[in-house]
């Protein structure tokens, strides 16, 4: 009898642990998931629908989590796959294209950090951003996908190719084309 | 973190062993701080998630109805059409029937007639006047009929 209510006692106590351990992982992660289908998307309600889709799914898959991968390339494949997902059965259902909410391009490119440069600088950047937007809007969805992380998320090439499956030497193709139109975009405009 | 400091930070960062040009550089910089900026922004903001719901049903049922609306008049265009062709089919046939029907009036009085005008034509035809000399005989047979 006291044996079992040890046991118990010790299922409930990692029980709480992993609980614990998933909301560390909600709180530390979910900004950067967010901010990564955001700028996949475009559009504020779809990346926040996501987003919660993302982390119900890793909850539910928590358990079967061995921490082979860091838990930010584990739950960024997971919205990488989210995503996909999504855009398939939207090509399917063609209908609903019409009322898709993508911010506009000139909208996304107003955001910018610090109020404190020159109105010049200001205009600069913004103008700049807005090429980017261009360029990344022209992507394929692996393209746009590997360039966000490497260039928004700052994740190193083997992170973004264990996050993917894809090879170094893919991502370094796919960086090299996005670059390619990036730089297009900004030389025509300059 | 000042717009100044945020740029050198990132002219320092390495890229991956890209080699990028300044301009390059800068642009894909500004592009991430603008991406940071935008998603803290939002994230920061609460969100109403009662009222996208409302806006999701709204939407979802608008479809649904015109959906239906537009099966429905398609439906009803073609019941309507079908109607129309057998309720024109209908109408060609009774007046084929009719056509027929007065084309075999008029064919049947046609003949009657022909037969009327060759009868008459075989009477006078056959029919000839009695001779004067046998004049006497045929008074002598009315007579005897008429007794």
């Amino acid at each position: 009898m006291a044996a079992c209510s040890t046991v118990n006692a010790m299922t409930m106590a990692r029980a709480e642990d992993a609980a614990l351990d998933f909301s560390n992982v909600v709180r530390s992660h979910r900004p950067q998931i967010f901010r990564f289908l955001l700028a996949s998307t475009r559009d504020l309600d779809l990346a926040e629908t996501l987003t919660q889709e993302c982390f119900l799914k890793a909850h539910r898959n928590w358990a079967s989590f061995r921490g082979e991968s860091s838990a930010m390339t584990w739950l960024m494949r997971i919205a990488i796959n989210l995503q996909k997902d999504h855009w398939r059965n939207r090509r399917m259902q063609f209908w609903r294209q019409a009322t898709t909410n993508s911010v506009d391009l000139d909208e996304a490119s107003d955001w910018l950090p610090g109020r404190d440069c020159s109105q010049e600088r200001q205009l600069l950047a913004r103008e700049r951003v807005g090429q980017v937007w261009r360029a990344v809007e022209q992507l394929s969805e692996r393209q746009r996908t590997v360039f966000l992380l490497r260039y928004v998320e700052e994740m190193e090439l083997a992170e973004i190719a264990a996050t993917t499956g894809l090879s170094e030497g893919t991502i370094k193709a796919h960086l090299s084309r996005a670059l390619a139109r990036v730089r297009t975009e900004l030389g025509g405009r300059q | 973190m000042t717009w100044d400091s945020e740029l050198k930070s990132r002219a320092e960062e390495p890229a991956g062993g890209e080699e990028l040009d300044p301009a390059l550089k800068q642009a894909l910089g500004d592009f991430k701080a603008s991406v940071h900026a935008w998603s803290d922004a939002v994230y920061a903001k609460p969100r109403k998630a009662r009222k996208v719901t409302e806006r999701k049903s709204w939407r979802l049922a608008a479809g649904w109805s015109l959906t239906a609306l537009l099966i429905a008049g398609t439906l009803s265009g073609g019941f309507y059409e079908h109607h129309q062709r057998v309720v024109a089919a209908q109408l060609a046939a009774q007046r084929a029937t009719e056509q027929q029907r007065r084309a075999e009036i008029e064919q049947a009085k046609k003949q009657a007639q022909e037969e009327e005008e060759m009868l008459a034509s075989v009477d006078t035809a056959v029919s000839r006047e009695v001779p004067a000399a046998m004049e006497p005989l045929a008074q002598l047979s009315e007579e005897s009929e008429s007794r």
